[in-house]
């Protein structure tokens, strides 16, 4: 008997539809392959959306034909083709768990397999994990606590149905459908993601997390997260990633928005390790992600990434300072190896007066691989006393890997101060040997110099991010040097 | 405790040992003096195992064992350790944190399980103490920013946490003012027993004022070409090393 292949459940599928109508519940609960916008209706319909929500998408699929895959990016692959990406996957059976106990023995495992145990997490004090399995929220704990401030922390698609104000007000504010060419994608196809709203004057008790991770093959990952932190609140939100390995490349074109309102603050994190395909570069994760803050007045958004996976990463993690003495972070290691490819950096829009904004990137590059900073530091005109601070480092090892940086400056006030530093060093063979006759082996002393390398960034993360952070350094520049 | 028999090496293609003959048993110091180029380096880097070098003839063992397909991190683990001439800076590492990173490594090689914080903490504070340095000193980057006198006291460190069987000091004196050469030396002798042994390389005999050698070897042209005792550093430091090449050449 020939193997049950995708072509043949959509087969079944088309079958089914005339038999019982399109929304047939099938065993996979997989819509069939491709973009239109009956699969955007479909998609909008499996989720129970509003009709708002079924139109606000159709708008932005509307928008996004008419829109380019953009190519200035330093980096080379081969365009995945949209309309062989399935946009909707969910587990076969939906669960939907009020704690982590209820949660499927498969799926813990699945957990540990990522090397975060959830009984581990649930020790990690304080840690409230959202869990995002292929699209749909199966899990969601510490709510209690949470809801008790007025905190709102829950799938991207609950709160469309539970807090639909809120989701009006904001969605899309920070990053416009048609802000790029991914965004408008994600903005049509979204599968879930996370919300959270912090109210006024709350410092959230715990760190927010979300874990998310791609399942089946073939399944296309659109996340979409949504952050408002209400007038004098804080929050500090984690985001965790891994896939397991593929032979094809998967699409994974998220959208994050971050709202600081006046005297707000909100710490973002990031480990994102998807699987960037093997030694010989075949396979991996295309990771084009939008992720955009907005800081009113005296708000501060702080972006801290550790990038080691994605076979291609397109990513700008940005801050727009609109309010007067807002703060923008961003502070990211990005790991490269074999035949990796990352562009990223960050933007820092100063509108506001005395806007401040401070940028640490670590570049490693290892391999094949190619790794590129670009960021853009922009002074409007009525951001009097703006700063900003740029620290681009890159470590190179190896002799064919490649690093570059790309900062753009733009500057249209006369009193802003910015202040760009830049190196670039290799692991030496003495570095190597001086370890060495300590007793270090070559790859432990990769991983000693990685890790002093990246330290500024590191400290940044919050305690439990950055044991894994660690490892995962270590992890993905293992066979490095030969 | 370490044997080495008419070792040859070259690097790329040129040859700088010439057949070196040199024993070293435990409770012993051997000064290695000679003229720059003659291959007081390379003979320090052939015992580590640098691997740019390559040994075209003859053996070295380290406590009867050949060492010609031993890693250089596994002749640390055994307990060969050498103070740099040029110690390397490792920008965001603290010496403690490379210390405890080292130790560990070489007990895990030794199959024993790390060592507890407590004794750790003990363990630098003790030698901190012998070595007259400040704690401080240990939460600073390795080597990043240091000045050439204490780089050198590091070296001396590590060497006292590590407890080495045969200490190689490569031109350890270069760089230091009178004073961290004393305190350096001085650090030496405290650690020096009769289950080990020291290797001084050096250029000149001042150090061997404060760390006294049983043996003083000549090498010229990467050959031994004469033995003595602490005497004969004297004799090197009044007549230079012309007299040694014009007996070789004679």
């Amino acid at each position: 008997m020939s193997k049950y292949t995708e072509d043949d459940l959509k087969k079944e599928l088309e079958t089914k539809e005339y038999e019982y109508g399109f929304y047939t519940d099938i065993e996979s609960d997989k819509l069939p392959v491709g973009l239109n916008e009956e699969i955007i209706v479909a998609i909008s319909k499996k989720k129970e959306e509003p009709e708002w929500m079924t139109d606000w998408r159709l708008d932005a699929f509307k928008k996004w034909k008419e829109m380019k895959e953009p190519e200035w990016a330093n980096v080379k692959y081969e365009k995945p083709d949209l309309q062989k990406i399935s946009y909707y996957s969910a587990p076969s059976n939906k669960p939907k768990y009020n704690s982590l106990d209820e949660v499927d023995p498969e799926l813990l495992e699945t957990f540990k397999k990522l090397g975060i145990s959830v009984d581990e997490q649930k020790k990690l004090a304080g840690v409230a994990v959202d869990v995002v399995i292929d699209s749909v929220s199966v899990a969601t704990s510490f709510k209690d606590t949470l809801s008790e401030k007025g905190i709102i922390f829950c799938s991207m698609n609950e709160a469309i149905k539970k807090h639909p104000e809120l989701i009006k007000k904001y969605i899309g504010t920070v990053i416009p459908k048609t802000d790029n060419y991914y965004a408008a994608l994600n903005s049509a196809v979204f599968s879930d993601g996370s919300f959270c709203y912090i109210p006024k004057g709350v410092k959230c008790p715990m760190e927010l997390s979300t874990y998310f991770r791609i399942n089946e093959a073939g399944t296309g990952q659109f996340e979409r997260t949504l952050v408002v932190a209400d007038k004098g609140s804080y929050v500090s939100y984690l985001e965790g990633c891994s896939a397991p390995s593929r032979d094809e490349n998967q699409l994974h074109a998220a959208v994050v928005e971050l709202i600081a309102l006046d005297d707000a603050e909100i710490k973002y994190s990031t480990v994102q390790n998807w699987f960037p395909g093997d030694s010989e570069g075949n396979g991996g994760v295309f990771n084009f992600v939008t992720k955009r803050g907005l800081c009113e007045k005296n708000a501060k958004i702080s972006w801290t990434q550790v990038e080691t996976g994605s076979a291609v990463t397109w990513k700008y993690p940005s801050c727009v300072l609109k309010g007067k003495n807002s703060v923008g972070e961003f502070y990211s290691i990005a790991v490269t190896n074999n035949f990796q490819q990352a562009d990223t950096g960050t933007k820092m829009i100063h509108l506001g007066e005395n806007t401040k904004s401070t940028i640490i990137s670590k570049g490693i590059s290892a391999g094949k691989s190619q790794n590129s900073y670009r960021g853009l530091v922009r002074i409007n005109p009525r951001a009097k006393n703006s700063r900003n601070f740029s620290q681009c480092d890159s470590l190179l090892i190896g002799n064919e890997c490649g690093a570059h940086t790309f900062p753009y400056i733009e500057t249209k006030n006369k009193s802003a101060k910015i202040e760009h530093e830049a190196t670039t060093s290799k692991i030496g063979e003495d570095q190597i040997f001086y370890c060495n006759q300590r007793g270090i082996d070559t790859e432990k002393a990769i991983a000693l110099i990685v890790n002093g390398f990246s330290k500024e960034v590191l400290n940044k993360l919050p305690m439990e991010f950055a044991v894994e952070a660690q490892k995962l350094l270590e992890i993905s520049l293992e066979g490095s040097v030969g | 405790m370490l044997k080495i028999k008419n070792i040859h090496a070259k690097i790329e293609d040129k040859v700088i040992l010439n057949g070196i003959e040199l024993e070293i048993k435990a409770g012993e110091i051997h000064a290695i003096m000679g003229p720059n180029g003659s291959g007081k380096s390379t003979l320090a880097s052939v015992i580590t195992g640098k691997e740019e070098y390559e040994i075209t003839d003859g053996q070295i063992l380290f406590e009867n064992e050949d060492l010609e397909e031993v890693s250089p991190e596994e002749r640390a683990h055994k307990g060969i350790f050498m103070s740099f001439q040029y110690p390397i800076e490792i920008p965001g590492i603290t010496t403690t944190n490379f210390i405890k990173t080292s130790i560990n490594e070489t007990r895990k090689a030794r199959g024993e399980n790390d060592m507890p914080a407590k004794d750790m903490l003990k363990m630098l504070r003790e030698k901190c103490d012998l070595l007259d340095i400040d704690q401080k000193f240990l939460s600073r980057s390795i080597n990043d920013g240091f000045s050439g006198g204490e780089k050198k006291r590091n070296e001396i460190f590590q060497m006292a946490m590590l407890e080495p069987k045969l200490a190689i000091l490569d031109e350890t004196d270069s760089g230091l003012d009178i004073d961290a050469l004393k305190i350096v030396a001085n650090g030496v002798n405290k650690l020096k027993s009769q289950d080990n042994a020291v290797m001084v390389i050096t250029h000149y005999q001042r150090l061997l004022d404060y760390i006294v050698p049983d043996y003083v070897h000549v090498l010229f042209d990467g050959k031994i070409v004469k033995s003595g005792t602490k005497d004969l550093a004297h004799e090197l430091e009044k007549k230079g090393y012309d007299w040694i090449k014009e007996e070789v050449n004679k």
